[in-house]
C-alpha cells in the first residue's frame, strides 16, 4: 500500500467495524443470516477495505478479488444451486451486500450487478443457456455487464434505439449502450436490443460474447465514484450474434430487464446502507476524538441530535430495504412499488447520512486520506442509476393512481 | 487408519473490541459485546479440516464448553468443515469459576468416550491467556503433547510436531494418541463459504451437561476484584544520561 495515511486511518474503520453498536444491522436476522454477515463483513474488511482507497486512485478493477468472493458464494447469490448459485434469498442477498459494502462499495455495486445478470439468464434463459453461462458466473471466472442505457434513452427506457435484424439463424446488431458498468473488461453483455414495434413491447434481450465482430467499446468514462469498475459505451456495428443468443422471447425483453432491476434495486440500496452504516460509525467515533472549546464534539448537543436522526433514518432505510427483498422473494403483489420506494428512500438518506458524517468530520472529511469522502462519492449515483429517482416516485405515484 | 480428531473451540470476546472493566468489579463486561471463535481455536479448527481433507483424518469433532450461544461458535467450525459438534452446557456461576483444570477434564472425558486418536487446541484464549489447558487435558489422559505448533506431519502411528519455542524451533515426535496446541504459524484459516454455511445447518450438535460427564466443576480460583491497569503517567524528560542514571537511583529503580 502507497500511503501509511490511509492504513492509519483505514485501521480506525476496522475497529469501529467491530464495536458493538454493529448489532443494529444484525437486528431481526436468524443465526444463518447473522453467519453470513458475519464472513461478508470479515471478507470485505480483510480483502476490499485495505484496498478501497487505491483501487479508487488507480481506477482498478478488481478481478481477482472478486473471483475469491465468488469462492465464498458471493457470486451468483440468488441464483439457484442447479446451476451453480449459492441459492439464498433476497434478504440474504441484501444482507451481505450491505456487509460487503463497507469494504468497497464501488467493487459490491458492480458485484450486485453480475449477480442481476447471472439472475436474469436463470430467471428466463433456456436450459442450455443456463448450464452454459450461469456456472461460469457463479465462479466469476466470466464477468456480465447489463446493458439498457442509450445516449438517447435513459429514463425514457423503452424508446431505446440499437437494432437487431433477423438474419437466418443470426440476429445484425446496430447501435449503441452508454454507461455500461464493466464495460470493456467484461465477458458477456446481457443487451436490450429492438427486434420490433416501437415502445416496450418490441424489446428483445440478447447475451454478446466480448469479443464478437462488431462488438467495440468507447473511452474509458472519467467518474466522480465507482471508480474501481470501468464504464463505457458499448458500441454495436453489424455485430452478428447467433439467434439461441437470445434470452427468452422476442419481445420480452424489456420485461427481463425490468424484473432484473427490481432485484437491482435493493442491491444498490443494500451497498448505499452499507457505505452509511460505516460512514456513521467513523463519525461518532471522530466525534468522541476530537475536540474543540475544550470538549469533544461529541458532548455538543447539536452533534448528538444530528447522529440520532442519521441513526434514526439509517435504520428506517434497513427495514424498508429488508422488507422490499423480502417481498420480491414471495413475489407479492407490492413488490415492485415497494423495491422502488425502498431504492428511492435508502438512496437519498444514505446520502445524506455519509454527507453530514463528511460534515461532522471538519475538514479531514474531505481529505481523499479518510474514507468518508469516497463512500460519498460512491454512493452517490446511487441516486441515479438503475432507475432514477425520480423514476421511483414515478413508478410509486402510478401504482397509488392506479388502484 | 485415519484419525479421530476432536477440537476445543472457545467463545471469546471478540479480539478488535474494546474491553471494558464492570463498575462492580466483578470482572468485565460481555453482555452485548461480539463474541467471537477463539483465533487459535479457528487455527485449530482449520488444521483438522485440512487433515480431513488429506484423508488424514475420518471425522473432526467440535466442542465448546459455556453458556447456550456458545452453538454458535460451534456453527462457525461446522461452517469451516468440522462433521458434528459437542455443546457442553455450563452457565451462570458454574461458568464464570469454570478454568482450564476443569475444561480439560471434561475434553479427556468427551475424548475417551468419542474414542479420539488426537486433540487439537488453541494454544491459549484471548480472553485469559492461560495456555493450560492442552498441556492439562495430555496429562489427564496420560497423552503425548505437542504445544505450539506450527506444522504437523502425520507419520506411522505418530505424528512429527514442529513446535516454536523461546530459543527457535523444536522437532517432537508424539505417538498417537496425542494432544497438540496450535500456534499462529500453523496455518492461515479458511472463510466459511455460504454453501457451507447452509449445510453446516443439517449438520449435528449434541448437548450434553455435566452431570452427563461426571467430571467435578468445583471452583479453584476465588476472584476477588477485575480492574484496570493504572492510567499510565506522564514521563519526564531528562537532558543528559547521567541525570537519567540519578534520577532512575532516586526512584529506586536500579
Amino acid at each position: 500500500m502507497e500511503s501509511i495515511k490511509f492504513q492509519h486511518h483505514f485501521k480506525q474503520i476496522w475497529a469501529c467495524y467491530l464495536s458493538a453498536e454493529q448489532t443494529q444491522a444484525s437486528m431481526g436476522l436468524n443465526d444463518e443470516q447473522i453467519q453470513m454477515q458475519r464472513i461478508a463483513t470479515e471478507f470485505a474488511q480483510k480483502e476490499f477495505l485495505p484496498y478501497m482507497a487505491e483501487w479508487d486512485e488507480k481506477e482498478y478493477f478488481a478481478k481477482e478479488t472478486m473471483q475469491k468472493a465468488a469462492q465464498l458464494g458471493f457470486g451468483a447469490i440468488y441464483v439457484s444451486e442447479k446451476y451453480g448459485g449459492t441459492g439464498l434469498t433476497r434478504l440474504d442477498s441484501s444482507i451481505i451486500f450491505e456487509a460487503l459494502s463497507r469494504g468497497c462499495v464501488s467493487t459490491t455495486a458492480y458485484m450486485s450487478i453480475h449477480n442481476m445478470c447471472a439472475w436474469m439468464i436463470e430467471q428466463f434463459g433456456s436450459e442450455e443457456q443456463k448450464q452454459h453461462w450461469i456456472p461460469s458466473l457463479a465462479s466469476m471466472e466470466k464477468f456480465a455487464s447489463y446493458c439498457l442505457t442509450e445516449p438517447g434513452s435513459g429514463s425514457d427506457a423503452a424508446s431505446l434505439a440499437t437494432t437487431a435484424r433477423c438474419d437466418g439463424d443470426f440476429y445484425i446488431l446496430n447501435g449503441s449502450k452508454a454507461f455500461i458498468s464493466g464495460g470493456g473488461d467484461t465477458d458477456l453483455y446481457v443487451i436490450m436490443v429492438r427486434t420490433g414495434s416501437p415502445g416496450p413491447k418490441g424489446i428483445s434481450c440478447i447475451l454478446v460474447e466480448k469479443d464478437t465482430p462488431g462488438l467495440s467499446f468507447g473511452k474509458k468514462e472519467k467518474k466522480v465514484g465507482w471508480n474501481s469498475q470501468p464504464t463505457r459505451a458499448v458500441i454495436l456495428e453489424d455485430c452478428k450474434v447467433p439467434v439461441s443468443n437470445r434470452l427468452g422471447e422476442e419481445g420480452q425483453g424489456f420485461n427481463i430487464a425490468m424484473q432484473g432491476l427490481n432485484g437491482g434495486r435493493i442491491n444498490i440500496a443494500s451497498c448505499s446502507l452499507g457505505a452509511a452504516q460505516a460512514s456513521l460509525e467513523l463519525a461518532a467515533n471522530h466525534l468522541k476524538v476530537r475536540k474543540q472549546f475544550n470538549k469533544p464534539l461529541a458532548e455538543f448537543q447539536h452533534n448528538q441530535f444530528k447522529l440520532a436522526q442519521m441513526a434514526t433514518n439509517l435504520v428506517a432505510s434497513r427495514l424498508l430495504v429488508r422488507k422490499a427483498a423480502s417481498s420480491l422473494q414471495q413475489n407479492l403483489p407490492d413488490a415492485v412499488s415497494l423495491c422502488s420506494m425502498a431504492k428511492l428512500f435508502a438512496t437519498d438518506q444514505c446520502f445524506d447520512i455519509v454527507n453530514q458524517a463528511l460534515q461532522m468530520h471538519g475538514g479531514y472529511g474531505y481529505l481523499k486520506d479518510y474514507a468518508v469522502q469516497q463512500y460519498l462519492r460512491d454512493i452517490r449515483v446511487h441516486q441515479i442509476l438503475e432507475g432514477t429517482n425520480e423514476i421511483m416516485q414515478l413508478i410509486v405515484s402510478r401504482d397509488i393512481l392506479q388502484n | 487408519m485415519a484419525m479421530r480428531v476432536l477440537v476445543g473451540c472457545k467463545r471469546v470476546i471478540d479480539y478488535a473490541v474494546k474491553i471494558r472493566v464492570k463498575p462492580d468489579k466483578t470482572g468485565v463486561v460481555t453482555e452485548g459485546v461480539k463474541h467471537s471463535l477463539n483465533p487459535f481455536d479457528e487455527i485449530a479448527v482449520e488444521e483438522a479440516v485440512r487433515l480431513k481433507e488429506k484423508k488424514l483424518a475420518s471425522e473432526v469433532i467440535a466442542v465448546s464448553c459455556g453458556p447456550p450461544p456458545c452453538q454458535e461458535t460451534l456453527r462457525t467450525a461446522l461452517a469451516m468443515g468440522v462433521d458434528r459438534g459437542i455443546h457442553v452446557e455450563i452457565g451462570g456461576k458454574d461458568y464464570e469459576t469454570l478454568q482450564p483444570i476443569h475444561v480439560s477434564k471434561i475434553l479427556a472425558k468427551l475424548a475417551q468416550e468419542e474414542k479420539v486418536d488426537l486433540i487439537i487446541l488453541g494454544k491459549q484464549a484471548i480472553d485469559d491467556d492461560a495456555n493450560q489447558t492442552a498441556q492439562m487435558t495430555a496429562a489427564v489422559l496420560d497423552w503425548p503433547q505437542g504445544v505450539f505448533a506450527s506444522k504437523i506431519e502425520k507419520m506411522d502411528g505418530t505424528l512429527k510436531i514442529q513446535r516454536e519455542v523461546d530459543g527457535g524451533v523444536e522437532y517432537v515426535e508424539a505417538k498417537l494418541p496425542a494432544v497438540i496446541s496450535s500456534d499462529l504459524r500453523l496455518n492461515e484459516p479458511r472463510y466459511a463459504t455460504l454453501p457451507n454455511i447452509m449445510k453446516a445447518k443439517k449438520k449435528q450438535i449434541a448437548k450434553k451437561s455435566i452431570s452427563d460427564l461426571g467430571v467435578d466443576i468445583t471452583p479453584r480460583v476465588e476472584v476477588l476484584t477485575v480492574e484496570d491497569p493504572p492510567v499510565r503517567e506522564a514521563g519526564a524528560k531528562v537532558e543528559s544520561v547521567e541525570e537519567l542514571l540519578t534520577k532512575l537511583k532516586d526512584l529506586g529503580r536500579i
